[in-house]
């Protein structure tokens, strides 16, 4: 569920250690992030590997990894939190298509699905 | 005293998640189709709960809004995530703990009820019984399919249930069990991800003939299916048409039903879930509580259009008041 509004349009920005964007939860809740097992992006079909992953939400960044042992934390419903991907001189000016990908640990489901959204977007020059 | 309409603001996910509609919107809109009975799902609605927790701004500003607007707080839907740790489920006593922080979350809110998951543990909601008796609230549990009435993880509730007994533990019985045919929006949605066109008829009409699941997703492998196709058979697993007149012998301990449906058509017919009988049902068993409209088909159209879930939610209250023999003129104005 909401798999096509995970990213948010309009909000890929870079610099020379990276890019990143805005993403969101594809739940109908927020998930402690704790529970959060993963995040895949990738940038024109590259994928960054998951230690240059990092996660911003309301003045806090964690690595993925970091996210594990995370229990005060929440990525809340709706929420835009900045999706990191650590980059050495990040992306060039012009249409990059980005994958997201995110798996969670839901209690009550018998499988950890994992949501996905590919969008198309634009970096000003 | 009369069965009750009540929302559940999970309807409304698709403009909350997107921020078209605040909480003052979604009140508003429940109390506009006379619908005042409201439920939230805790998280969905409170960002921060559980883990960072709620303001009592935050608190004193549902109240505020369940005034104006004349509403009553019907339910805190709370989720209970017992496997907050990687590799290893919570321990016993710390999921007692959690449910004891979401009953006294429900009576900040002024909830008459919370809802459990059908896949916590009896026990726990036993040990947490008590707590719940003394802030006057019941725990409820949602049975959801594919468990039903007759399941055996159902009748274990009851009978623990029955045995501890608290009258603070009953059922929130959820409407999805009662599919009698299958949802034309989930067929149109397989559709378009590629089931073939027999095979989306085959299963329609497997389903409609109440065959065996397994026997469905056999035949659809032979009919050549793969991937979606099987994806659509298997949803026979999770589904079925249970009878509404299972709800008959747990009718002391059901407070509170989740209108679940997937679709609301112009004339006001939910296609796959059979209301007439449902409520025929309901009034039978003497049943006093709300009916909380549960919209679930944005999951299966977002795809290709927005959902309008003030519009589904308006039918199934035109619906519901119709069943319910209310007068409900206003209802049908233009959302």
């Amino acid at each position: 569920m909401m798999d096509n509004k995970m990213i948010v349009e309009g909000s890929l920005e870079t610099s020379d250690k990276g890019f990143a964007f805005y993403g969101r939860l594809p739940y109908y809740r927020g998930l402690g992030l704790s529970m959060i097992e993963d995040i895949q992006i990738t940038a024109d079909g590259e994928a960054i590997p998951r230690e240059d992953v990092r996660f911003h939400v309301r003045g806090k960044t964690y690595t993925l990894d970091q996210m594990e042992t995370v229990y005060d934390d929440r990525w809340n419903f709706g929420e835009k939190a900045k999706i990191i991907a650590m980059k050495p001189g990040g992306l060039p000016a012009g249409d990059h298509k980005i994958e997201f990908a995110v798996r969670m640990r839901v209690s009550y489901l018998p499988f950890v699905p994992t949501t996905k959204d590919t969008k198309v977007l634009a970096l000003a020059a | 005293m009369p069965i009750k309409r009540g929302v559940s603001l999970y309807s409304f996910q698709n403009e909350t998640f997107q921020g078209k509609m605040t909480l003052e919107d979604c009140i508003r809109t429940c109390a506009e189709m006379g619908a005042n009975g409201i439920e939230i799902i805790g998280e969905q609605t409170f960002w921060g709960w559980p883990e960072v927790g709620v303001d009592d701004a935050e608190i004193a500003n549902w109240h505020s809004l369940i005034a104006k607007y004349d509403c009553v707080p019907v339910s805190h839907d709370f989720m209970l995530d017992y496997k907050r740790y990687k590799g290893r489920e919570m321990p016993f006593a710390e999921q007692v703990a959690s449910v004891k922080k979401d009953i006294e979350f429900g009576a900040r809110l002024g909830m008459k009820f919370i809802r459990a998951l059908v896949s916590i543990a009896p026990e726990v909601l036993v040990a947490a019984a008590p707590y719940a008796e003394e802030k006057g609230i019941k725990i409820l549990i949602e049975v959801h399919a594919p468990l039903h009435f007759d399941h055996p993880w159902i009748i274990r509730h009851a009978e623990a249930f029955e045995k501890s007994g608290s009258d603070a533990l009953g059922f929130l019985p959820d409407m999805g069990m009662f599919l009698h045919a299958f949802p034309p929006v989930w067929k149109e949605k397989f559709l378009r991800i590629g089931v073939p066109q027999n095979i989306a008829d085959y299963i329609e009409k497997a389903y409609a003939d109440r065959v065996l699941s397994e026997y469905v997703i056999l035949n659809v492998q032979q009919m050549g299916g793969v991937g979606p196709a099987i994806g659509m058979a298997e949803t026979l697993r999770h589904n079925a048409a249970f009878e509404p007149k299972r709800m008959l012998d747990y009718m002391p301990r059901i407070h509170n039903i989740h209108g679940k449906f997937y679709e609301m058509t112009a004339d006001y017919v939910e296609p796959s879930i059979p209301y007439d009988e449902i409520v025929a049902v309901l009034k039978q068993g003497g049943y006093d509580g709300y009916i909380c409209s549960e919209y679930e088909g944005n999951r299966w159209i977002e795809d290709a259009m927005e959902p309008d879930s003030v519009e589904q939610v308006r039918r199934q209250q035109v619906m519901l008041a119709t069943l319910l023999g209310e007068p409900a003129p206003q209802l049908r104005a233009a959302a």
